[in-house]
């Protein structure tokens, strides 16, 4: 857990060690690169080379980042790769982000579609197609599993979080819920969960503001201790 | 599939995905429904199975899902000419999805960043986290149901052990996701036998 809490706290956006893209040009080539990575989808490989390997996010960034492109209309990953690119080199950094997740890709696929359709009939293509999919549905559940750890920091405290997790899992993927919803109702109730918690803990004497910046922001004073 | 369209058929169908491009609320895996209606159903520019392994071929090829909207703009294309037409249908495809939420998007994007320390950003990025990894474990799961609808019953246990075996690797081990993939068409290739 403290180890965790160290590596985080490394990569946090305040922190001098945090890696960054050198150029728009090495935007474009690492989100080609990862884009083209991402056979069943893109989201796993985003969380895998960009908070993983190349460290430009930390885990709770990703989560935020994420929270945020998943409300707004449009794709998620291309929300999230505007969002990346834009902080980075700004309008030009999020075209860059932007075209690097599209383009090759896009060839990549209408030649899968030229080729898909000479053998479309025969079963054992439909067969290798499914088969595809249900390991591609794994890989994205994998991506979600992987960022339950981001968790346990969570202000919300654990039990709450595994409680919206749940509910929130059982409305989508079980009931059906319409997305938005859910994005309102158990959006909403985890905010206002989340507001009453800082309330009481700005109330309480033996929180000083510093330990709910620490929960805020991972980026307090007593923690960049090594 | 042979269809012909006019100029006011491509206003159409760029307008249709225009249309839902702010309506994508949760990724446009929430319109492929309406989608359906309007492609499939209303207009039949698409067949069936073009429509079906649109998004499979997507789904499994890599770059984001969403790319099987540039194969619906595609396949329309074909199905009403040729290779420029397909050209066409899936700029003007993409365009309409993509451009009014990109928009939004990096306008909102700069907000964020500049009230970034205000307390209800750092409560919404804070409140909505869990919600945000249930998802994700969501869109996995109805990925994989609607995978299995699409075989007969009998056949759906491979294929749910092979998504559940998926994600635990993915999860647990550093297994480079095309090893598993490649591994899931061979299995669907002689489940399918």
């Amino acid at each position: 857990m403290h180890t965790e809490t160290t590596t985080i706290q490394n990569m946090s956006p305040t922190h001098p060690h945090r890696n960054a893209p050198t150029s728009v040009w090495d935007l474009f080539l690492s989100f080609n690169w990862l884009s083209l990575q991402g056979f069943g989808g893109v989201l796993g490989i985003i969380q895998r080379e960009l908070v993983e390997k190349k460290k430009w996010l930390t885990h709770k960034e990703f989560i935020e980042d994420w929270a945020v492109a998943q409300i707004l209309p449009g794709p998620n990953v291309i929300n999230l790769s505007i969002m990346i690119g834009e902080r980075h080199f700004g309008g030009r950094g999020a075209v860059a982000a932007l075209a690097g997740m599209l383009l090759g890709p896009l060839v990549l696929v209408l030649l899968l579609s030229t080729l898909f359709a000479q053998v479309a009939d025969l079963p054992m293509a439909q067969g290798a197609l499914r088969g595809m999919s249900a390991a591609a549905a794994g890989l994205i559940m994998a991506a979600g599993l992987k960022l339950m750890t981001a968790l346990k920091k969570n202000i919300m405290g654990i039990t709450a979080c595994a409680l919206l997790t749940s509910a929130t899992f059982i409305a989508v993927a079980l009931l059906h819920q319409p997305l938005i919803r859910v994005l309102l109702g158990l959006g909403g109730l985890a905010c206002l969960w989340t507001y009453r918690r800082i309330l009481l803990l700005n109330k309480s004497n033996t929180h000083t503001e510093q330990q709910i910046a620490h929960h805020l922001n991972d980026h307090s004073p007593h923690q960049d201790a090594p | 599939m042979n269809i012909s369209l006019n100029w006011y058929d491509w206003l159409g169908l760029f307008g249709h995905f225009l249309s839902l491009s702010l309506m994508a609320i949760g990724g446009a895996v929430t319109t492929i429904p309406d989608m359906h209606r309007f492609l499939v159903v209303d207009q039949h520019w698409l067949t069936e199975a073009q429509f079906a392994s649109s998004i499979a071929l997507a789904q499994t090829s890599p770059g984001p899902n969403t790319l099987y909207i540039a194969l619906f703009g595609w396949n329309v294309g074909l199905n009403a000419g040729g290779y420029g037409q397909a050209m066409l249908g899936m700029t003007l495809s993409m365009l309409g999805a993509l451009l009014p939420s990109m928009l939004l998007t990096y306008y909102a994007t700069r907000w964020c960043r500049s009230n970034r320390d205000q307390i209800g950003v750092r409560v919404f990025m804070q409140g909505m986290a869990p919600i945000v990894v249930a998802l994700l474990l969501s869109i996995g799961w109805l990925l994989s149901t609607a995978s299995n609808q699409q075989g007969q019953d009998i056949h759906n246990w491979p294929l749910w052990l092979l998504t559940a075996v998926t994600a635990v690797l993915a999860w647990k081990t550093k297994t480079h996701s095309l090893w598993m993939l490649i591994a899931g068409a061979i299995l669907g290739a002689f489940i399918s036998l």
